[in-house]
């Protein structure tokens, strides 16, 4: 095969596979039979476009093809159930409904959907963003395994287990409505998250691969603002993810050491993910966005602002994470609080902040604690306590980049 | 990666005639598309060069202003927008599905930092490093 036609088809399956899928769920009922007759699909296309090439509108043909093989599946089951049914009491076969469908119609709406049914909360987490990549951006399973560092086997299983565990459950193939929908989304959001930040903390330590993730989870991010636009939270998560991506050019070092927000070059920053973010953002609070990634994004977007880093808002954002505190009652947004209040009023009082943070259990391995404190420390010149905490960082930390940044602050302290 | 769709001019859009209301839903849709697989981060429509100006530049610096309009319809730009993909590919294949008749789309990759990593000489990285720190220093 031509490496040319296998780009051409890489770059269809990218565009077409997520309304593939999507409508061929909402006739079949299943969304693993779905992905199933979408791959049977994309095989055959492997197979026939080297010779033919590529159709007019590929994905006209992949979803006659898919529907043929959902025809004849169909009527497999169809078949087996007659007989056995026949046995018994004699029914006669019936019309199968792939005949009529009429693939087009929302379309959109199917996608949406096909969000909702790969984050259903039946599901673990990891399992909804292995089906997230893998149904709706269109990532193959070597693809999803090689990002999250596991054995593509593994993965395989991962998706198989959570296909199964869809049909099992009977999920149905529908964007919730009314009060479930808020719940729901929520699982969305998340998962799209999770996969920006499994791509931008990189935490397995490895570097390539993870750009990528960033931009796949922005583009799931736009897609579920653009199908769900009256949801500001969806508008948030894009704003939040791409306000930060703006930075990763600036964020790593020549020797892939981690750059602080402070002493990023900010030349280098994306403006143009900084200009779409912000408008994101803006759609988000004339919407009504005051959920957790609103506050998040605003945040976020006090540092896009900021021409130098000496400009930044940070009684702005000490105030925003006071309001994200309250919403989530989470000790490490109210360690992120006590950063913001050490910028905002000085180092003992983000220390103090720090202080009611030492008991909570939730803490006690998590390395940015006693890295904040020594960072606080060092500032008021206790120098022998900053050391020991950073020490102590280095020791949490899982990141090889973070454990090297700490070590080296730990010696100069 | 980002891709910056060029979308060439015609006759019709040179005179600043807009097309059929058909040309522009179907315009429309493909555009609303592109916006739902989360493709689009920028772009809009230019003025025909009628309303648009060149600067020319001599060795010496020395600038002269020519107005438009500029000859060689093909070659001008009508409208731009800017798309991130996972590659050339995809854009291309977008490109494909949109509903233009009669005129040509170019498409060029944005440069980013791995364009420069190996063609950019050291002393230049250096220079330019010290040039901005120079220049946020003022």
């Amino acid at each position: 095969m031509t490496s040319a036609t296998q780009q051409a088809i890489d770059a269809v399956w990218r565009i077409e596979s997520a309304r593939l899928i999507a409508g061929l769920a909402r006739v079949v009922r299943d969304v693993g039979l779905a992905e199933d007759l979408a791959q049977d699909a994309l095989v055959a296309a492997l197979e026939q476009w080297p010779e033919s090439g590529v159709p007019d509108i590929p994905g006209a043909w992949l979803m006659a093809v898919a529907r043929r093989r959902g025809v004849d599946t169909i009527r497999r089951a169809v078949t087996l159930q007659s007989k056995v049914e026949l046995l018994g009491r004699g029914v006669s076969d019936h019309e199968t409904p792939m005949d009529e469908i009429e693939f087009d119609l929302h379309v959109e709406d199917d996608v949406l959907r096909l969000m909702f049914t790969a984050c259903h909360p039946v599901l673990s987490g990891e399992a909804r963003v292995a089906l997230t990549l893998k149904m709706v951006a269109g990532l193959s399973t070597e693809e999803i395994a090689r990002a999250f560092l596991v054995q593509t086997t593994t993965m395989a299983a991962r998706i198989t287990r959570a296909k199964r565990a869809l049909t099992e459950a009977k999920v149905p193939f529908e964007v919730p409505v009314g009060g479930e929908l808020a719940n729901r989304l929520s699982f969305v959001l998340e998962a799209v998250y999770l996969v920006f930040n499994e791509g931008y903390t990189a935490t397995a330590g490895e570097q390539w691969a993870h750009a990528e993730l960033c931009q796949e989870a922005m583009r799931l991010g736009r897609m579920l603002a653009a199908l769900a636009a009256g949801e500001p939270e969806t508008h948030a998560l894009v704003a939040l993810m791409e306000i930060q991506a703006s930075r990763l050019r600036a964020r790593t070092g020549p020797d892939g050491e981690i750059v602080t927000l402070d002493k990023q070059d900010r030349a280098v920053w994306d403006r143009l993910l900084i200009t779409h973010g912000l408008a994101a953002l803006d759609r988000a609070e004339e919407i009504g966005g005051t959920g957790s990634y609103a506050i998040q994004a605003k945040i976020a977007a006090c540092h896009a602002r900021a021409p130098r880093a000496q400009d930044t808002d940070w009684v702005r954002i000490a105030a925003l994470y006071g309001d994200l505190v309250s919403l989530t009652r989470s000790p490490i947004v109210e360690l992120n609080r006590a950063v913001a209040v050490s910028m905002a009023d000085g180092p003992a009082a983000g220390l103090a902040v720090t202080d009611g943070l030492l008991d909570v259990a939730a803490l006690r391995s998590y390395h940015l604690l006693p890295s904040v404190r020594g960072d606080l420390l060092a500032k008021l010149g206790h120098s022998v306590e900053a050391r020991a905490e950073f020490e102590r960082a280095a020791e949490l930390t899982s990141n090889e980049a973070e454990r090297a940044h700490l070590l080296a602050r730990a010696s100069s302290s | 990666m980002k891709v910056v769709v060029l979308g060439k001019a015609t006759e019709r859009s040179e005179s600043g005639e807009f097309g059929p209301a058909e040309d522009f839903v179907a315009m429309d849709l493909f555009n609303e598309k592109l916006v739902e697989a989360g493709v689009v981060l920028a772009g809009d429509g230019l003025q025909p060069t009628s309303k648009g100006k060149r600067v020319a530049f001599d060795a010496d610096g020395n600038t002269t202003v020519i107005d438009g309009p500029f000859a060689e319809t093909k070659e001008l730009v009508a409208g731009f927008s800017i798309w991130e993909v996972a590659s050339m590919d995809e854009a291309v294949e977008w490109v494909k599905r949109s509903p233009l008749r009669d005129t040509e789309v170019e498409l060029r990759k944005v440069l980013d930092a791995e364009d420069f990593d190996d063609s950019l000489p050291a002393e230049i990285a250096a220079a330019e490093k010290r040039i901005r720190a120079e220049l946020a220093a003022k």
